[in-house]
């Protein structure tokens, strides 16, 4: 077992550099040179341009350019944005709240998911089941930012139960919307991911034989055919959660969250090099991780899997 | 102000508002029917954007830094709500040749920090603008002073412009290479900002916490929290024409219009100075008597490089005229920006000093399509259009809302003129930008100016004359460049404005950018504000507004 984590460790390694590499060669493909979205509208004089250029490592070629940030974050420093802020600095700041809305989003749709997605498998066909199947079905239908914008409308604008907006702190109760509307998607697929497993499983033989067997069925439901029925879900959530920590650009933009989604976004249309590639390595170094999390769990709900 | 077209009706129902709203216990006098009284112990909240460089004046480029400097700092004169210079620092200005100037400060002005404002304060700031090493962006305001290029050049190691003196503690004297008599005007923009000492010794950390001399100050270190928000509160040590009518100005930041807005509507933001496109046609509905249309000294372009084949010549100068009486500019303006924008006459804008709507050539802006098509064709007969590389108009697509009205031009004018055209997006505004610097432009491109300082010469000089850095169109016109030469040269501003018009009749003739319309600035404030009013540049002049 240890073995085994330290060998999907070992395997971050090669990742890592693929991804920096790919990342940053995209980055440096984009058209359009760097210094002339610093300088907007107006324009430098080439004198300001070149010091520019200078500064940003940008009068380079490619590999050096590369391998001067490899370097950088060998030596952990990740260098500064086009707007001379360090790098590091910028992430450790929009990191937790993305990490806050993220846990809460993934928190709601597994819980909610879960729950409904069970009691509409255990009574597959009722009114329960049709009623909840056919609104997760809208919810999957309608792109989110309708779904943000018409939330942010109704909740924080007409009943004014909360602010519309995320202020700076990011506070629980402000971050709550938010996540509301980026789980809500993902809450469809959990619940029609979990009601299919579910209505799979209640007809196994090991139910029928738990049933025989005189166990309650309460045990039988969350024993047997639950923990059973959970994998194929952990396996979206993993994935989701990985999702969610890249910040969702759309939700962040419309409650105007200070996280990563935002900073990315910013980043790329101002071809900052250095700072998207730092985001999203950072994005698949989590992304590795939480699989890496997901694989574990399998082994804890069936025992049958072992890893060596 | 604003009060002043208000129905009866509506000031008796606002009247009664506002004692209803009197009973729920708030004590405070409010404004009623002449808007002058006010809470000064509010703190006003606002939209912002991030500042993109550290808050150096020269290091700034952009409004989200510029309009927070404009607070914090304060230069040798400021301008007015109607971009009048006012004196700040300065006590006065003086030439004789609009070359040599003698400036004298007032005496005992200090920045936030209890050091004093010299002479030395303008003349180290100035010089650490305009030196190469520094890479300042805004090094080109000081183009005017002598010995700039030396400094300027690139690798360059001279750290001084020979034109500045300082002469005492609060007299310097600046020398320009050529006689300029508009420059005063540019002493109230951002770059001309003095700095104290501690600036120098290490911008990096000065950027992020700065101490200026204006209305304003930092709310303590680290008021500037990166993509949140920047808090200021009223600076004690200033005394001046912008003191400050409220507890202070907290800049909120957001990543678009749209979600200030809905924190404008719900009360949660106190003043939004641009309203989104997609509220545009509802939110004088929705806010009633809080919102504002206020003109400012911005335009928009088209421009067309000379390099194009078709449009360099005698008849790409009859092709730029048809294209330009092709478009039905009062259509556009009132139908897609719901009279948000005023067709333009002229290349600057209605609210500077010297403005004349009726030159000679403005015809030419006016829609006209029969005489477009005559045009056209007089064109078509010195040389055919080439029709294998039809004329797109650019414009970028990841901020402002350009594609509406560029899809309504190129429709007038393949109506009019029948010819193949249509608009370009380019992904991102840097894209655009770097093919304009590089002259690799396959077609036309959008083009929007808002002045730096209230004067004609900012809408004409540094777009058009040969040369300059702005000029897309590559346009060169050894009659035009005379014009503005001797427009700066002029002894007092009305002749120089004379110039400067006259100067215009060959653009207007040239066309070497396309005028479409004037901007509007339209924004809204809350409940909870009052006398709120916008520049002449179309920021809102903060330190005047007061709480209820």
């Amino acid at each position: 077992m240890v073995w085994y984590i330290v060998r999907r460790f070992l395997q971050l390694i090669p990742v890592f550099l693929g991804a920096t590499l790919l990342v940053y060669f995209l980055v440096f493909s984009l058209p359009g040179d760097a210094t002339a979205a610093i300088c907007g509208e107006r324009g430098c004089t080439p004198a300001v341009v070149a010091g520019l250029r200078e500064q940003y490592n940008l009068d380079q070629p490619f590999w050096i350019q590369y391998l001067l940030y490899l370097k950088g974050v060998l030596t952990f420093d990740l260098g500064t944005n086009f707007s001379g802020r360090p790098i590091a600095t910028i992430i450790a700041e929009v990191f937790p709240t993305t990490a806050k809305l993220a846990i809460m989003a993934l928190v709601i749709e597994a819980v909610f998911g879960i729950v409904f997605g069970l009691i509409a498998g255990l009574r597959k066909g009722r009114i329960f089941d049709s009623s909840v199947l056919v609104l997760s079905l809208i919810v999957i239908a309608v792109p989110i930012f309708v779904l943000g914008f018409l939330m942010q409308f109704l909740i924080g604008v007409k009943l004014q139960w909360t602010n519309p907006t995320v202020s700076g702190d990011a506070t629980f109760t402000e971050l709550l919307l938010p996540a509301v509307v980026l789980g809500l998607v993902s809450f469809a697929y959990v619940l029609r991911l979990t009601r299919t497993s579910i209505i799979e499983n209640v007809n196994a033989d090991y139910v029928r034989t738990a049933t025989a067997k005189g166990l309650s069925r309460r045990r039988v439901v969350v024993v047997h055919v639950l923990r059973n029925s959970l994998i194929p879900v952990v396996t979206f959530l993993g994935a989701d959660l990985g999702a969610l920590m890249g910040g969702a650009i759309v939700t962040e933009g419309i409650f105007n969250v200070n996280g990563v989604g935002n900073t990315l976004y910013r980043a790329v249309l101002n071809g900052d090099g250095p700072m998207v590639v730092s985001i999203v390595t950072f994005l698949i170094l989590i992304f590795c991780l939480a699989n890496l999390l997901v694989d574990l769990l399998y082994a804890w709900l069936d025992p049958r899997i072992r890893y060596a | 102000m604003r009060f002043t077209r208000t129905s009866k009706m509506l000031s008796v129902a606002a009247l009664a508002a506002l004692s209803l709203s009197a009973c729920g216990g708030g004590s405070s006098e409010s404004g009623t029917t002449s808007g002058t009284t006010g809470s000064t112990d509010a703190v006003i909240v606002v939209d912002g954007s991030e500042p993109q460089n550290p808050l150096i004046p020269t290091s700034t480029n952009e409004v989200g830094g510029g309009e927070i400097l404009d607070l914090i700092f304060a230069g040798l004169v400021s301008y007015d709500a109607d971009g009048k210079p006012q004196n700040e620092m300065a006590e006065s200005i003086e030439t004789e040749d609009a070359q040599n100037y003698t400036i004298k400060l007032k005496e005992g002005k200090t920045f936030s920090n209890g050091d004093p404002v010299t002479a030395s304060s303008f003349v180290n700031a100035w010089n650490y603008g305009a030196a190469a090493k520094n890479a300042q962006l805004a090094s080109y305001f000081f183009e005017s002073i002598e010995g700039y290029d030396e400094a300027s050049a690139e690798g360059s190691t001279v750290e001084t412009m020979s034109g500045l003196t300082v002469v005492d503690d609060t007299t310097f004297t600046v020398k320009l290479s050529q006689p300029e008599s508009d420059w005063p005007l540019r002493l109230g923009y951002s770059a001309f900002f003095p700095l104290p000492d501690s600036a120098l010794e290490d911008p990096a950390a000065f950027g992020e916490n700065p101490i200026g001399n204006g209305p304003y100050k930092f709310a303590s270190e680290g008021a500037w929290q990166h993509n949140q928000q920047i808090e200021l509160v009223p600076n004690e040590e200033y005394e001046g024409p912008q003191a400050a009518q409220n507890a202070g100005v907290t800049f909120k930041i957001y990543q678009n219009d749209t979600t200030a807005y809905q924190d404008l509507i719900s009360d949660n933001l106190d003043v939004l100075k641009t309203i989104p496109t997609s509220d545009i046609k509802n939110f004088k509905n929705d806010l009633g008597e809080r919102s504002i249309e206020s003109p400012y000294a911005g335009n928009q372009t088209i421009a067309i490089p000379y390099y194009l084949p078709n449009w360099d010549g005698e008849a790409g100068k009859l092709r730029r005229q048809a294209l330009s009486m092709a478009i039905n500019r009062d259509e556009i303006t009132e139908v897609i920006f719901n009279n948000g924008r005023t067709p333009a006459k002229d290349f600057t804008a209605p609210v500077l000093d010297g403005y004349d709507e009726n030159l000679p050539g403005s015809e030419n802006l006016e829609y006209n399509p029969d005489e477009a098509k005559k045009l056209w064709a007089e064109a078509e007969k010195l040389e055919p259009y080439d029709e294998s590389q039809p004329l797109t108009i650019g414009y970028n697509a990841d901020k402002g809302d350009h594609k509406t009205w560029v899809e309504a031009v190129v429709n007038n004018i393949k109506n009019n003129l029948g010819i193949e055209i249509s608009g370009k997006p380019y992904a991102t505004f840097k894209e655009a930008r770097t093919e304009a610097t590089e002259e690799t432009l396959t077609g036309a491109l959008r083009a929007g100016w808002q002045a730096d300082y209230p004067s004609l010469y900012n809408f004409l000089g540094p777009i058009y004359a040969t040369g300059a850095g702005s000029n897309d169109a590559r346009y060169s016109n050894p009659e035009f460049d005379q014009q503005l030469t001797d427009g700066l040269a002029a002894s007092s501003v009305e002749e120089g404005n004379e110039a400067m018009n006259k100067a215009q009749e060959q653009l207007l003739e040239d066309l070497p950018a396309i005028p479409l319309w004037y901007q509007v600035a339209q924004g809204g404030w809350s409940n909870n504000v009052d006398n709120v009013e916008f520049g002449w540049n179309g920021v809102p002049l903060y330190y005047a507004i007061t709480g209820k």
